[in-house]
């Protein structure tokens, strides 16, 4: 479904991705595991065109989408959701979901307001609240629900668990494999192991802007050095 | 009490054109972050345009039919300006959009004297509301209560769009996190050429709107220019509500000021703007402006270094060209190359705080006429000698700039940058409307140079050292520690902070040099012209510097004086045609697209191209 292929990214003239490549298969959940600053946010802003590879390509449902821009890129079901819950504080909940809606996509959930507030009813109480009343927690479910509004085919999900109370991350890992069973091809960024062994199928590992490993989960877990050397456990 | 009341229906009746350029200005700047100067432009269009569809369209309807039709013209111009000159400088700093949209100034006014011509045009009257009622006795006209009844009813449709419906929210949503907005599906571009139509729509209609009660002139454009950056700044950027209630707050007093103290009222506007600003740094109903961390767009800039041999060679023997002029070209050359050497300190003071501080002032010109102005006052009351007051031009103009600078410094940005413009039109107002003192609009005369100095050759020596050596000055601060300091308070405030360098000291001390140096050449300016007159004092004067520091290239260390030499030298010859305006706007628009880097650093990149000149091992 998405195929990264040989892709550089720099952020002025430092070069922060080098040479990825890796796919995502549809309807699977891949997690991309590294530490602090390894590039996976700039993984993720690379596919959706926030920045700009300066070369190799992004291969989408068939598409070279490297050269899009960003709302097109969304526009064909990619959603992306932030690492720094990048809501919308002015704004209240409804209105962060109605800057997420998109027109109903072939072959995907057409979202409502009622079902993204079924998969996360703290979100329901609060729907006429502003963005910046909401807990980290909250704030962080609103991310993703405002992203399911676009109806999306495939989501990005960048550090679903950091820093939000250890309660709501197992409502995240619930919800990601239910989005999951709905047929929702996932890719999650993750510092923390355990929540991505409780998700993925796949991993990729990155450090230092450098892919250091590609495989299934059981693949990783035969090979605990690698583990050792990459990951905080 | 009759009175009392009329006056203030005067007022709310005048806060209707106001607000809605106003409104217009904060609407694009909340999402585009563009602070359009190019807005009283088209509200200037806006009365134009109107004017015209008033003289086809007969009766009532075609009256507010106008109006309406006006307002959707100005958007669509505006749509155009978007579309060829924004869009390409969205991603450039602040300033390259700044000097963009004045060169869309220039173009206008040119265009507007092409086809209406250089007379005002008197407004039409409003069918159907030409009398007057009588409140208390006193006449208010019947349009006045027009404007008051209808402006409400534009806000709240205004209101209504940006809180309830979804093109609003994605506004909204925009005006904080444009990149997010895009990350979810929108298309953002069109997001924004819509938001500019509304904006200049806006302004249109306002313009339209007060024709029944200022008509049309080539002038509207800056008159309203002022007043709307006092409102959108005492109201607070990007508040809907706070533009209103300033738009009142400003028309009320302007005609109560009208009455009583008929000699203060531009100074009154601008004092209240201060105070608010003072208390409230983001205006009454305002948000604070969370300024961005990411520094600069573009290609980083080159550390500074000193000048190499071939350039200090080129520049020892372009002085000595110089130095002896007065021997071999006649005296307009002398006169001429007076006033250039004169602009180019002007210019380099402000292009010091500017690319150095990162301070973008649009009030530098106070600093320039004030110690203009200083010089001849002294000389006027005190008989004060040409050499004294030549030392005591900088002094005052230095001694006002760590007032101004004291109080412009508490805010950041664009704030920074419309309280220097209002403290440089708050000058500007004290010269033209205290008469007594300053000779108002008369200026003063007579101030003539010592005799020593009264030929322009010997005159022409004082100034080319003095000015010379005010740019060496500067320069040699640019390499000093101090001037490490400001590039570090420039590019990360936050960062030079930790470091234990005191940012806002730092700013003062170079916001004052640079007073000082401007105080220096308008003293110059002074002597040389025998006379000085409110209009070195004005906005459009600030505004020279600054485009010739930015055609000359703000990131290099020299574009400032180059700028104001080259600009200064055709300005002369530029201004024989007629329509030397248009064309100028035109070639601004085109090097902000084009060539941002601006003389300076183009030669460089030429030189650097064809070998003449050493690519330094960190810009490879």
């Amino acid at each position: 479904m998405l195929e990264v292929k040989g892709v550089n990214s720099f952020y002025g003239k430092a070069h922060v991705l080098n040479d990825m490549n890796f796919e995502v298969a549809a309807g699977t959940v891949v997690a991309l595991l590294g530490r602090n600053g390894a590039g996976k946010t700039t993984t993720m802003k690379s596919i959706m065109q926030m920045v700009r590879p300066r070369s190799g390509s992004i291969i989408y449902k068939g598409h070279d989408i490297t050269t899009w821009p960003s709302h097109k890129v969304a526009r064909n079901g990619l959603g992306y959701v932030p690492e720094e819950r990048r809501i919308f504080t002015q704004l209240t909940v409804l209105e962060n979901l109605e800057v997420g809606r998109q027109p109903p996509r072939d072959g995907c959930t057409t979202w409502t307001d009622e079902m993204v507030f079924d998969l996360f009813p703290n979100l329901a109480e609060r729907r006429n609240n502003r963005g910046k009343a909401l807990s980290g927690g909250e704030q962080q479910m609103l991310t993703i629900a405002r992203t399911l509004m676009g109806n999306p085919a495939f989501i990005l999900l960048d550090e679903p668990s950091e820093g939000i109370a250890p309660v709501i991350v197992e409502q995240m890992a619930r919800v990601i494999l239910q989005l999951k069973s709905e047929g929702l091809t996932v890719l999650l960024s993750e510092q923390n192991l355990h929540f991505a062994q409780a998700v993925a199928d796949g991993v990729v590992i990155i450090e230092h802007g450098t892919q250091k490993f590609v495989g299934t989960l059981s693949d990783l877990q035969a090979q605990p050095d690698i583990r050792d050397q990459y990951l905080s456990v | 009490m009759g009175l009392f009341i009329a006056q203030i229906l005067t007022g709310l009746a005048n806060a209707g054109a106001l607000f809605m350029v106003a409104s217009g200005l904060s609407l694009i700047f909340g999402v585009t972050r563009v602070v359009n100067f190019a807005h009283g432009s088209f509200y200037m269009l806006g009365a134009y345009v109107g004017y015209s569809l008033m003289q086809v369209l007969p009766g009532m309807v075609g009256f507010w039919g106008a109006i309406l039709l006006a307002g959707i013209i100005v958007g669509l111009i505006g749509v155009i300006v978007e579309i060829c000159v924004l869009r390409p400088v969205y991603s450039a700093p602040e300033l390259f959009q700044l000097v963009a949209t004045f060169g869309v100034i220039l173009v206008i006014q040119d265009l507007a004297l092409m086809i209406w011509g250089p007379q005002d045009l008197l407004g039409p009257r409003a069918p159907g509301l030409k009398g007057v009622i009588r409140i208390m006795g006193e006449p208010v006209p019947q349009y006045d209560i027009a404007l008051i009844v209808i402006t409400p009813f534009v806000a709240f449709a205004l209101w209504y769009l940006i809180t309830k419906t979804r093109i609003g929210t994605l506004v909204r949503a925009a005006t904080q996190d444009r990149e997010m907005v895009s990350a979810l599906g929108v298309n953002q571009a069109w997001l924004f050429t819509g938001v500019f139509f509304l904006g200049c729509a806006l302004a249109g209609l306002g313009g339209a709107l007060q024709l029944p009660k200022g008509g049309a002139d080539l002038l509207m454009d800056f008159t309203i220019l002022g007043s709307v950056f006092v409102v959108v700044v005492i109201g607070g950027m990007g508040s809907l509500p706070g533009a209103y209630l300033a738009a009142v707050i400003i028309s009320v007093l302007n005609v109560f000021g009208v009455t009583y103290a008929p000699q203060s009222t531009l100074v009154l506007m601008f004092l209240v703007m201060v105070v608010v600003l003072m208390f409230r740094p983001f205006g009454l109903l305002g948000k604070e402006e969370v300024a961005g961390e990411h520094g600069q767009v573009g290609e980083p800039e080159r550390p500074i270094k000193p000048a190499g041999n071939r350039i200090r060679l080129l520049v020892a023997a372009g002085l000595l060209i110089l130095g002896l002029l007065p021997l071999y070209s006649g005296n307009f050359a002398v006169v001429l190359v007076t006033d250039i050497l004169i602009f180019c300190l002007f210019a380099a003071s402000l292009h010091f705080m500017l690319g150095q501080g990162g301070l973008v002032s649009f009030g530098h010109a106070a600093f320039f006429g004030g110690g203009a102005y200083a010089a001849a006052l002294f000389v006027t009351y005190a008989d004060t000698p040409m050499e004294l007051a030549l030392v005591l031009a900088p002094i005052c103009a230095g001694l006002a700039a760590i007032v101004i600078g004291w109080v412009c410094l508490r805010s950041t940005g664009v704030y920074f940058a419309m309280l220097t413009l209002a403290f440089g039109q708050l000058l500007w107002s004290l010269a033209f409307q205290w008469g007594d003192v300053t000779g108002g609009d008369d200026g003063l005369v007579n101030i003539w140079p010592s005799d020593w100095a009264s030929d322009n050759s010997v005159y022409y020596y004082i100034a080319f050292f003095l000015c010379t050596g005010g740019i060496l000055l500067l320069r040699q601060a640019a390499h000093a520690p101090f001037g490490y300091a400001m590039r570090a308070a420039r590019d990360s405030a936050r960062q030079a902070e930790a470091m234990g360098i005191n940012t806002k000291r730092i700013q003062l001390v170079a916001f004052t040099f640079a007073g000082i140096m401007a105080g220096l050449a308008g003293g110059l300016f002074v002597f040389s012209k025998g006379s000085i007159f409110p209009n070195e004092l004005e906005t459009a004067r600030s505004f020279d510097a600054l485009i010739v520091v930015f055609l000359g290239g703000v990131k290099t260390l020299s574009g400032g004086w180059v700028g104001a030499a080259f600009f200064e030298g055709i300005k002369d010859y530029l201004t024989r045609f007629e329509y030397w305006r248009f064309a100028l706007g035109l070639s601004i628009i085109v090097v902000v697209i084009l060539g941002p880097e601006g003389i300076v650093g183009s030669l460089r990149k030429a030189g650097e191209r064809f070998g003449l000149l050493k690519v330094p091992e960190d810009a490879k």
